[in-house]
């Protein structure tokens, strides 16, 4: 069981990373905050796949907190643009 | 019983994964903001629920279940509202005042 937890967290993982792409290819920034959202998305369920994995119970929490911080990214995002456009630029 | 809970936990992780890839294709090649934002919440809620759907077979305990499912309704929780906010910024003629 614990092979197949890591290929699917490595292939989780893969696909990930190839949605990357899209922070490269933009064209807006709200492209770019999505493939960011995906990878938060993404990270949460590689730990909880490696921490079943591995038998280490402490990676939920780890996936809890990256859940957290991957909300406040997309939040500070917005908040951006409505201060910037706020500003007139 | 446990070839029987493996298996539901095979079947829920595969399931979860094929959102991810789902995503990402959706991701890279959807033509406008709005529908690739469409594909993303697929994978963020989906994707996500799927695979805690199968470590959930899996889990020692209570506490351990109620911790997943914990971490799954945060991400439902924030991405809806972070949908919601990214369309506002992404749709055609900005943001609504």
């Amino acid at each position: 069981m614990a092979e197949f937890m890591i290929a699917a967290a490595i292939f989780v993982l893969a696909m990930v990373a190839l949605g990357l792409a899209r922070i490269l290819w933009g064209p807006s920034d709200a492209d770019r905050i999505m493939a960011a959202q995906l990878l938060g998305t993404g990270g949460v369920a590689t730990l909880l796949l490696l921490g079943e994995a591995m038998s280490v119970p402490a990676a939920v929490d780890v996936a809890l907190i990256l859940a957290l911080l991957a909300a406040f990214v997309s939040v500070a995002f917005v908040k951006g643009v409505a201060s910037s456009e706020a500003d007139g630029a | 019983m446990t070839l029987a809970l493996d298996g539901l936990t095979i079947l829920a992780v595969c399931a979860g994964a094929f959102f991810f890839l789902a995503g990402t294709v959706g991701l890279l090649r959807f033509p406008d903001p709005l529908s690739r934002l469409h594909a993303l919440t697929k994978a963020d809620n989906l994707g996500l629920g799927l695979i805690v759907l199968g470590l959930l077979f899996q889990a020692g305990g209570l506490l351990a279940a109620l911790k997943l499912i914990g971490v799954w309704l945060l991400a439902l929780l924030a991405g809806a509202s972070i949908s919601q906010l990214i369309a506002r910024t992404a749709r055609p003629g900005g943001p609504p005042a």
